[in-house]
């Protein structure tokens, strides 16, 4: 629905100004929680949805505390209303307070991501990031993604590691164990995707402006849930691009995607 | 007046073994015992057993050989994602036993091992590739009516801990006057007495700790710590706030000469051949040259 093209949108949004209102939008709800975000895209996702539509948001310094101003990429301009260091920060994933955009360097059909390393563990062909807390995260709390290149690499059959937990992945857990794993949206660089399928596998949500539903399928590594009717991304409104002007005035999103 | 703890970086290391466990705090390339890391590097130690939210100590200690297993949430320099040395030593197979854990899972150990208990349960890493990974973790059930089976992350316990902390009195009194503690005093809480040791920025009176950060910022009491060090800048290249940020500058010419033998062959003889004094002149006319 918030994903439809506006009518009245005058101006030619720039492809990452429609993934950053479309990763945005993934915070749409959420009310008073901690929106955090692992990258420039996310970081500035969380910050846009807290100045437009989701005011309630509490978003961070990347450090250990809260920031009660808008902030702007790489701003050190604080206003510091809450402090949230590595511990509390936990506290929080656990307690279930906070939604997460992370990125992914593979993603399968029921949204098992792998941070953590290529080939085997015992010996990576390459080793990357590694889990961190992405195990803890997924099965915390809401947790969505923004992958900048929307390739076969990336969206594959079976991911190499499972460091956040897919939907198969917490099948098998006890019902207690998995209430709160959610996986509301993933963004890419081609379109927006989820999981609100009967059995959870990937579903199209809408396609950027300029790609095609089979661009998607293509450098996808699997088969997606297609709709009858595909709608494209929606673009900022203007008072959202305004604030995402605002929020990123040296535009190091047009360097994650273009 | 308090026990004088007080004592060298090269005495710290001169009490240890091989096959040790030890723990590093910190967190990434933030606030890590790096003039304890760099001793460490000068002993003939070996067979280590590393436990840390890991970044450069991690990182040089894999470089160096001395790890064989390595109990770990990442290995990360914060503004360079991976750590290269890491990386490099992860993708050669050198680290005999790769313990992987969910960050929030290895603070429950250092907790559990803190609190002298065997394990503490969490949902963080049930399902995930870590169970697949260390095969050694098990599920406990909820002995209430709920009967959720949760991992069990069993104690970490260590034989030394090595922390950096701001101002310490000459007892162990420490403070930490940044912004995060990180897991400082789960990492000590988690060794036995005897090799707990605590680098800080300068040494000063009891009296005089309050001066610079309220009652909450002595996180850290002195029958936590066996030894203290004096070492100004030693947390360098990582930060050490308010005392001093990250050396970015630093940081990417270490990392630069990680990924290429004979760059890092240079690099070691330049900053890591002698005392931690030298190391510290080094970098003095390294900042110079710049």
């Amino acid at each position: 629905m918030s994903d439809v093209t506006p009518t009245g949108t005058s101006t030619t949004p720039t492809l990452a100004d429609v993934v950053v209102i479309a990763a945005a939008e993934a915070f749409r709800g959420d009310g008073e929680i901690f929106a955090s975000g692992m990258g420039t895209i996310q970081t500035l996702a969380a910050r846009t949805a807290r100045s437009t539509f989701e005011p309630d948001l509490l978003v961070s310094d990347g450090e250990a505390f809260f920031v009660g101003n808008e902030l702007p990429i790489g701003g050190t301009d604080k206003v510091i209303e809450g402090w949230i260091p590595f511990r509390s920060v936990f506290d929080t994933v656990w307690g279930g307070r906070r939604h997460v955009m992370m990125g992914a360097s593979q993603i399968d059909r029921f949204g098992n991501t792998n941070i953590a390393i290529i080939g085997s563990f015992s010996k990576p062909k390459a080793q990357l990031l590694g889990v961190r807390g992405g195990p803890g995260n997924t099965i915390s709390h809401a947790t969505s993604f923004f992958i900048p290149k929307h390739t076969t690499k990336v969206f594959v059959p079976k991911v190499d590691m499972v460091s956040g937990l897919g939907y198969d992945s917490v099948a098998g857990l006890s019902e207690t164990a998995r209430r709160h794993h959610r996986l509301p949206r993933v963004v890419t660089n081609l379109a927006v995707l989820d999981f609100e399928t009967p059995d959870h596998s990937m579903r199209l949500v809408s396609v950027h402006p300029g790609v095609s539903v089979a661009d998607v399928q293509e450098a996808t590594g699997f088969d997606l849930v297609i709709p009858a009717d595909v709608p494209v991304s929606r673009a900022p409104t203007a008072e959202e691009q305004i604030v995402i002007d605002r929020l990123d005035p040296r535009g190091l999103r047009h360097r994650e995607v273009s | 007046m308090s026990r004088d703890k007080r004592i060298t970086e090269d005495d710290a290391i001169a009490s240890l073994s091989d096959g040790m466990t030890i723990g590093i705090g910190g967190w990434g390339s933030r606030r890590k015992p790096m003039s304890l890391v760099r001793a460490l590097l000068r002993s003939p130690l070996k067979d280590l057993t590393i436990v840390s939210y890991g970044g450069p100590d991690v990182g040089l200690l894999a470089a160096a050989g001395k790890i064989r297993k390595a109990i770990y949430g990442f290995v990360s320099l914060d503004s360079i994602a991976l750590e290269p040395h890491w990386r490099a030593a992860r993708q050669s197979g050198s680290i005999a036993e790769p313990v992987e854990y969910d960050e929030g899972m290895l603070q429950w150990g250092l907790y559990a091992g803190s609190l002298r208990l065997p394990f503490l349960p969490t949902r963080a890493g049930l399902g995930s590739g870590v169970m697949d990974v260390n095969p050694n973790l098990r599920t406990v059930t909820s002995p209430y009516a709920d009967g959720e089976e949760l991992l069990a992350v069993p104690a970490i316990r260590l034989d030394a801990a090595f922390v950096h902390l701001n101002r310490s009195d000459q007892s162990g009194n420490a403070q930490f006057l940044g912004p995060d503690i990180y897991f400082d005093d789960l990492f000590l809480g988690a060794c036995d007495p005897g090799h707990r040791y605590l680098s800080c920025e300068k040494i000063v009176d009891s009296a005089d700790l309050l001066k610079e950060g309220s009652f909450h910022t002595l996180r850290i009491n002195r029958s936590m710590v066996d030894g203290v060090i004096e070492a100004p800048n030693g947390a360098h290249f990582t930060t050490c706030e308010p005392d001093y940020g990250r050396d970015e500058k630093f940081q990417k010419a270490y990392a630069t000469a990680a990924a290429d033998p004979d760059d890092w062959a240079a690099f070691q003889q330049r900053f890591l051949s002698g005392s931690e004094s030298d190391y510290q002149s080094a970098v003095q006319q390294w900042k110079a040259e710049q």
